[in-house]
């Protein structure tokens, strides 16, 4: 499909003020600080917006969609039992010490509380996985540009690579945070009229609910099964997520949202940029409010991609270029699907306006290991842009979505010069030059960030398996990051050669977990079961809160073992960087609502509020 | 630091929205611009607008009455 010059007008405008902003700080940027901690000086709502933009990736935006039409509105456990209780947990009692020690990442901070081989290993890995990660999600806008539009797979990424390197050149850290803003309110306002649209197509929610129910018993589920996100959750098969509330809310909810949050210094670095202590803690509390609200925004759209009736909107077949059309023919009559059968073979390929997944070497649709169709999620949210939006407001949805691929790609590329020029090039190729040297090596690294993320979406492009062994192999570096953390912060035993040693083990009982256990209908390989399959999981979810939870209880055991054994750091030493040691930090607020622990309170109370609303 | 953010953010989307509200307005009832009958170029253009102007209002209030905070 092409596009109208009004939605060329719209992209144009929004990329001439993204450079603009950068430009226009270009002249505050005078230290190393200045660049990647934007000298401490931002405004708790700045901030606190950052910290859920940089985040607000295509993986939240294209996935999240792909996961509302896969499992409903149980995606939302996503929002409402991972981030959210996890975000106000980094707020009220980790980010005192994260701001407090003075560390200018979080890399720096294990140093301070731990030692150099520690923080030795998070940061090689952090860095690592942050330009592999901004690559991965290169290659996926580059794609998606390419079906959606037929735009060249090159163009789209050097240009978009090209604008991020802009910027963060230009501006360092504050003008990603400014930036990411933008494209915040951006992502909102591109993404709220397609909710609005979608959900008076098939009557509100009721119509949405009642279309739902068709489809989840069509798929042998009760009918709630994809409107409700507790009430099946007692059983792993009732359930199309395939998980248990035990696994739900231990791993994703403790683990994994706990790990991201608290630990991943993408999101710390925006808090850390804040211009006062109060301002740090309240930080991620101030960007919980709207978070919570993220899953009608993101979830929503996918769920309707899977009910709207493909002739409602503004055009009735959106051509894809690639892409069979799927033959009247193949809506054979359903036979009686076997429970927690998310997609049995007997229904049409595609659903609602979510088209089947095409092999890119064969051009026939993908099927799993028991011959159902798969079909391709990733594109519910982009084919619901597509189909709800005329010329106009089209363009505006696009460059929501270019803003979400770019807001996130900022995010990896800033945490990764930091990390880069602090922690690796300061720690270990050259200390002790001047300021003004690290500046530049900050400068340099963006721009080698970003060369090293295009050559990755490249690599991306050519084995597509390489890739998913990638996020496989930093899953497992992530899953025990929380028990080091936790422990560090709490616990002053904790030594050392405790936290590397459990470090490296809760990594080691991840990759073994992952290697023994099989996602039910997946193939023995990348999805796991390499060690031999002596366990199967009903869904792939399911496997990977299992995974964590196992990552996470060996580096908390090994920790605690290891550091029984070894010398502690004296307690003055701690001072700053551990719970118990360090003075209570002092709320400098106007307002009793502005206060950490009432916000806390606020955030809480409403996060319990949607999950009974939606129970 | 430096600017007040409020001010290329309502800029940029006063901008955004004068151009759906004149695009919609021009193109109304047009075949392919009203998915389920609403005139959504319009009507979003208009709350575009009005963002924009909300946050420049905020910006200028803040600019007027300089808060403690340098």
């Amino acid at each position: 499909m092409t596009l109208h010059w009004v939605d060329y007008a719209i992209m144009l405008l929004y990329f001439a003020f993204v450079l603009g902003i950068g430009a226009m700080l270009r002249r505050y940027v005078h230290t190393s600080e200045d660049f990647f901690l934007s000298g401490r000086s931002i405004p708790a709502w700045v901030t606190g917006l950052a910290f859920i933009s940089a985040n607000l990736g295509a993986q939240e935006v294209i996935g999240m969609g792909a996961s509302g039409a896969k499992y409903g509105i149980a995606t939302s456990h996503f929002y409402w039992v991972g981030a959210i209780p996890a975000m106000v947990f980094v707020g009220l009692f980790m980010m005192p010490f994260y701001y407090g020690s003075r560390a200018r990442s979080v890399p720096e901070y294990l140093k301070l509380r731990f030692d150099e081989k520690t923080r030795a290993v998070n940061a090689i890995s952090f860095a690592v996985m942050t330009v592999f990660s901004s690559g991965i999600s290169l290659y996926a806008m580059g794609k998606l540009l390419n079906l959606l539009l037929g735009w060249s797979f090159d163009a789209s990424i050097l240009v978009a690579g090209g604008i991020v390197l802009g910027y963060i050149f230009l501006g360092g850290l504050t003008s990603a945070i400014y930036n990411e803003v933008l494209q915040f309110f951006l992502i909102v306002f591109g993404f709220a009229p397609l909710v609005f649209l979608g959900l008076r197509d098939v009557g509100g929610w009721t119509g949405l609910s009642a279309r739902l129910a068709e489809h989840a018993t069509a798929t042998g589920f009760a009918a709630g099964a994809y409107t409700r996100s507790w009430a099946f959750m007692g059983n792993a098969s009732a359930n199309p997520v395939g998980v248990e509330w035990f696994g739900l809310v231990m791993g994703l909810g403790f683990v994994l949202s706990f790990g991201y949050w608290c630990t991943d210094f993408l999101v710390v670095q925006r808090a850390m940029a804040a211009n006062s202590m109060t301002a740090a803690r309240r930080t991620p509390l101030i960007a919980a409010l709207p978070k919570m609200c993220f899953p009608f925004l993101v979830i929503l759209p996918g769920m309707l991609a899977l009910v709207v009736s493909a002739s409602s909107g503004v055009r009735p077949r959106p051509p894809l270029e690639g892409a069979p059309a799927v033959s009247a023919t193949a809506a054979a009559a359903p036979a009686a699907p076997a429970p927690g059968d998310p997609a049995p073979a007997s229904l049409p390929p595609a659903r609602g306006i979510v088209p089947p997944k095409i092999d890119a070497r064969t051009g026939q649709p993908v099927l799993d290991a028991r011959g159902r169709v798969v079909l391709d999620y990733d594109l519910a949210t982009p084919m619901m842009l597509v189909h709800f939006f005329p010329a106009g407001l089209l363009g505006l949805g696009l460059t929501a979505l270019l803003a979400s691929f770019m807001s996130g790609m900022a995010g990896n590329v800033t945490a990764f010069n930091t990390v880069w020029t602090y922690d690796l090039y300061q720690s270990y190729v050259r200390p002790g030059a001047a300021d003004s040297h690290y500046l530049a090596m900050g400068r340099f690294a963006t721009v080698f960030g970003v060369a090293i993320s295009i050559a990755a979406a490249y690599v991306a492009a050519s084995f597509n398996n390489i890739m998913d062994f990638l996020q496989l192999v930093f899953a497992f570096v992530n899953a025990p990051l929380f028990a080091t953390f936790a422990l560090g912060m709490f616990w002053p035993r904790a030594t050392g050669h405790g936290a590397f040693t459990g470090l490296l083990s809760g990594t080691l009982a991840a990759a073994v977990h992952h290697g023994i256990s099989l996602p039910a209908g997946a193939h023995v390989g990348v999805k796991g079961g390499y060690l031999g399959v002596l366990t199967t999981y009903p869904s792939e979810l399911a496997q990977t809160f299992w995974t964590a939870i196992a990552a996470w209880v060996t580096c908390f055991v090994v920790t605690i073992v290891v550091s029984s054994f070894t010398q502690p750091r004296p307690a003055e030493a701690l001072r700053g960087l551990v719970y118990g040691l360090t003075p209570k930090p002092t709320d400098d607020v106007k307002q009793w609502y502005e206060r950490p622990g009432t916000l806390a309170v606020i955030v809480l109370t409403l996060t319990l509020a949607l999950n009974l609303i939606f129970f | 630091m430096g600017i007040d953010l409020r001010l290329p953010v309502g800029t940029l989307f006063a901008l955004l929205g004068l151009l759906l509200t004149v695009y919609g307005a021009a193109t109304r009832g047009q075949p392919g611009t009203e998915p389920t009958g609403v005139p959504i170029n319009l009507i979003w253009g208009v709350v575009l607008v009005a963002f924009g102007l909300w946050m420049l209002l905020l910006a200028r209030r803040a600019r007027r009455a300089p808060s403690s905070t340098p």
